[in-house]
């Protein structure tokens, strides 16, 4: 094999060679001035910044770049205060550390949308602390009060006259000056980036090939591995012959690990031929002859039962009994995968004294519980040896919360002494994935004598995901797992007498977080029953809404814009029809309309109107990209998502049998943001709950179908 | 032992002739832009050039592209100021990026095929290439403003 070999070269500046954590330098267009370099150490006032003498600000992001533009609007905040030159900031992934603490968990992490929620007070802190020794710094230089100077671009001036100076060349004097306790910081009305559209700092590399991503981690020496994985959830190996595997030209070793049997060699291809000739045998799991037949039919025997209750207002039991009129329905949700774009992997080199993993994670935590944690505990060494570099992440959805392609990097490097990349083939990523819970909803609504609703009671089965974590968060509160009935428990429609139940069904079926958790269920089951009792009042499904939602201002207020935007009630070409959705959750806002017709049998999603309030907007282009990626990844679930078991194997493996929205099925998206001074919430989630209840409401405004179960099944495909 | 040229520059494999040219390039020629999605051809991640057309290097044997000139995402511009690289920029593409770079060399095979494309060509051109950020959208806007159209 020969080349000229460029590409090393490259990877070292996408900046994950062996020893460097993921660092972007940007140098926009036009902007190449860079002041001469001086040599002396940065000016370090916090974890989160560091300024160097020839003045370039570095940015330290503890949130994991999946596509959610965290490299860019983290940033904002910081230059925001410290009124550095954004044209030559540089970002860098955050180590491992408890100072990266993600204080809507407390541990270190990237998850629950709060990115964005999470850091907007602690960096805007810091980026004005930084300002302010920089400005004490000049001031004693000059002789003159810190309130006599201001800034900007970089650079401290004396307000009113013409000397001026460099944050490069203030480092070592602001190094010197005391650390503020406290700090004014900016009236909204003076940003400068904040609020603004500011282009993201992570294409240049996502262009032209050179962005690292977890499956290009590279050292000297790294070979690949790929783990033969049991065929029946819950197997494990009990044992292996590796004569064929070792015969396969590459193959270097066979290693026996949590997750089953790792094929070590020189590159993918080799390790996957390998795998194909290695015999493993396999215990028989409890789950060897379960279906997903079986599964529903105990989720549907499970919803008879009480449960524990999520919400209680009023007397919903007795209300329905008076009512005038009574809507009941059943609804019921798959499994789904993640199917990230970047199929799980790690890279781990683990020595004597140290262990270093490169990880396309969202969890980089210690604490014994994250990617440092988890390192640590399986390589016997302190947290403080274990050393983490972010890559970047080809996605992530909550899927990346997860540690199991860690633990396979960390063990196949232990048991070979020797640095490693442990690939997941597609179909190992998608019948070895922590799947969206299946759920089965039973609903009851009644109306009085004039249409008003008076009660509302849903019963809510299905596995509970935070009961995986009892060990770090403790036991459920009163038993219940808020992220079950989130979605449907905290509708804000004034309905006097409601009541939530739950049924935790525990399967034996791998469970994680799917992007936006529960709502991304219960919300299409909420937001279609509603649309069914609009119907039972003969009501408009728009106005219905609007009526009982009179005391939510922020849910009405996204309904209103995106109906008035979408044109509700206004004429569409013969045979469209709109269906309408709102959902709260992590904190903003979120209505859709949904533009559908039936082509050839097929659902087809024309027009998506979106409106959102997420509170203060820190870059409305990435808010609306979020939208836009929130609503396609909820429909692709809502046409095609399903993840079935026969005799305890997946059925899907690859995207040939678990398909995702293609280029030619996408609607066009219309993102419309609200003006907000609230507290910013989350972008990251909140689009997608709504899609699914917007298109099938659609559906029935169109055809007189009601769907209520997932992915979307036509009964009559003549329409 | 297959010979081909990669980017302009001849090359040679050792690898065994089975191996899909997706891994020879990343693996042994140490180019990563080009990404493994599937395996099967189904998600686009992996497409590069072959002779000019787009193809799935995860489903060319390194030993059918004997003599063939192979093209990369590396290899597409000198500093990544191909006009749709550019547009990639300027319409803010990308998200998580992974998908991008098959996208971007299925994008460039239709230009040079079909130079002012409309909605319906890049549908058909792009349909093989799979984002699951959902950026279809900037995509199709894009493909439009490099093609010198109305972005």
């Amino acid at each position: 094999m020969s080349a000229d070999n460029p590409t090393r070269r490259d990877f070292m500046r996408a900046g994950i060679a062996a020893g460097a954590g993921l660092t972007i330098a940007v140098y926009l267009p036009g902007c190449t001035r860079r002041a001469a370099v001086v040599s002396g150490p940065p000016f370090e006032p916090n974890a989160w910044l560091r300024i160097g003498t020839d003045g370039v600000v570095t940015v330290v992001v503890d949130k994991s770049e999946m596509g959610q533009g965290v490299l860019t609007s983290l940033p904002q905040m910081i230059m925001e205060e410290l009124d550095g030159d954004w044209a030559t900031v540089k970002v860098e992934e955050a180590p491992a550390g408890p100072q990266y603490v993600n204080p809507a968990f407390g541990l270190q992490g990237t998850g629950g949308s709060t990115s964005v929620s999470s850091s907007m007070v602690p960096l805007r802190e810091a980026g004005a602390k930084a300002r302010a020794m920089l400005v004490a710094a000049a001031a004693q230089k000059w002789g003159i009060e810190p309130a006599a100077c201001s800034t900007g671009n970089g650079y401290v001036l004396e307000t009113g006259k013409g000397r001026k100076l460099s944050y490069g060349e203030l480092t070592v004097a602001a190094a010197a000056m005391p650390v503020p306790e406290k700090v004014t910081l900016k009236d909204p009305k003076d940003f400068k980036l904040i609020g603004k559209p500011v282009k993201r700092l992570d294409l240049k590399g996502k262009v032209n090939g050179t962005a690292g991503f977890g499956i290009d981690a590279h050292t000297e020496g790294m070979l690949v591995a790929v783990v033969a994985r049991a065929p029946v959830l819950g197997a494990s190996v009990t044992g292996f012959d590796d004569k064929a595997a070792l015969a396969v030209p590459g193959v270097k070793r066979v290693v026996q690990i949590d997750s089953g049997v790792a094929v070590v060699a020189t590159g993918y291809w080799a390790a996957t031929k390998g795998r194909d000739a290695l015999q493993v045998s396999w215990s028989k799991s409890p789950m060897a002859g379960v279906s997903s037949a079986d599964l529903s039919a105990k989720l549907k025997a499970l919803s008879s039962k009480p449960g524990v209750t999520a919400r209680h207002d009023g007397d919903a039991a007795g209300a329905l009994r008076r009512a005038a009129k009574r809507v009941e329905a059943t609804y019921e949700v798959p499994y789904l995968a993640h199917a990230t774009m970047e199929p799980m992997n790690c890279a781990a080199s683990v020595q004597a004294d140290k262990c270093t993993v490169w990880a396309p994670t969202q969890f980089q935590s210690g604490q014994g519980i994250g990617v440092q944690g988890i390192a640590a505990k399986l390589t016997g060494l302190p947290e403080s040896a274990v050393t983490v570099h972010t890559t970047f992440l080809g996605g992530g959805f909550g899927r990346r919360f997860e540690l199991d392609f860690v633990i396979d990097a960390v063990q196949v490097s232990k048991a070979i002494s020797g640095p490693v990349k442990v690939i997941w083939p597609r179909e190992d990523d998608v019948r070895h994935d922590l799947f969206r819970p299946a759920s089965y909803s039973t609903l009851a609504a009644g109306l009085d004598a004039s249409n008003k609703p008076v009660a509302w009671s849903q019963t809510i089965v299905c596995p509970s995901i935070m009961s995986r974590f009892t060990s770090v968060f403790g036991p459920l509160p009163k038993g219940l797992d808020s992220s079950s009935v989130e979605g449907a428990a905290n509708i804000a429609y004034a309905i006097p007498n409601l009541h939530f139940g739950w049924v935790n069904a525990e399967f034996g079926v791998p469970i994680g977080f799917w992007r936006s958790v529960g709502n991304s269920q219960n919300a299409f089951v909420a937001e279609g029953f509603i649309d069914e009792v609009a119907h039972a009042a003969g009501a408009d499904p728009y106005e219905f809404r609007r009526d009982l939602l009179a005391g939510a201002a922020r849910h009405r207020g996204v309904l209103e814009l995106a109906a008035h935007k979408a044109g509700w009630g206004t004429p569409l070409p013969a045979g469209r029809a709109r269906g309408i959705a709102v959902v709260e959750s992590f904190g903003s806002y979120v209505a859709e309309v949904a533009e559908v017709s039936i082509e050839n049998g097929k659902v087809r999603v024309h027009k998506v109107v979106c409106a959102v309030d997420c509170g203060v907007v820190v870059n409305p282009g990435i808010v609306a990209a979020q939208m836009e990626s929130a609503i396609v990844y909820g429909l692709t679930a809502a046409l095609y998502g399903k993840i079935t078991l026969e005799n305890g194997a997946v059925v899907q493996g690859n995207f040939d049998t678990y398909p995702v929205l293609r280029i030619s099925e996408m609607p066009v998206v219309e993102v419309h943001i609200v003006p907000s001074t609230e507290a910013p919430g989350g972008v990251g989630e909140p689009g997608t709950p709504p899609i699914a209840p917007a298109v099938v409401n659609a559906i029935f405004a169109l055809t007189g179908q009601r769907i209520r179960s997932l992915p979307i099944v036509l009964q009559d495909q003549k329409v | 032992m297959a010979r081909f040229t990669l980017n302009g520059r001849p090359v040679e494999s050792s690898a065994a002739p089975d191996t899909p040219l997706l891994w020879v390039i990343r693996e042994d020629l140490q180019l990563t832009g080009t990404k493994f999605g599937c395996g099967i051809g189904q998600c686009g991640a992996c497409t590069v050039h072959l002779d000019g057309v787009a193809v799935r290097s995860c489903q060319l044997p390194v030993s059918t592209v004997e003599g063939k000139h192979i093209l990369t995402i590396e290899g597409l511009s000198a500093n990544g100021e191909h006009p749709l690289q550019l547009a990639w920029i300027e319409e803010q593409v990308p998200q998580c990026g992974y998908c991008q770079s098959g996208q971007i060399m299925s994008a460039a095979a239709l230009l040079a095929a079909t130079p002012k494309p409309t909605d319906a060509d890049i549908d058909s051109a792009m349909s093989g290439n799979i984002c699951r950020c959902g950026t279809y959208q900037r995509i199709r806007k894009a493909v439009h403003r490099a093609a010198g159209g109305a972005a």
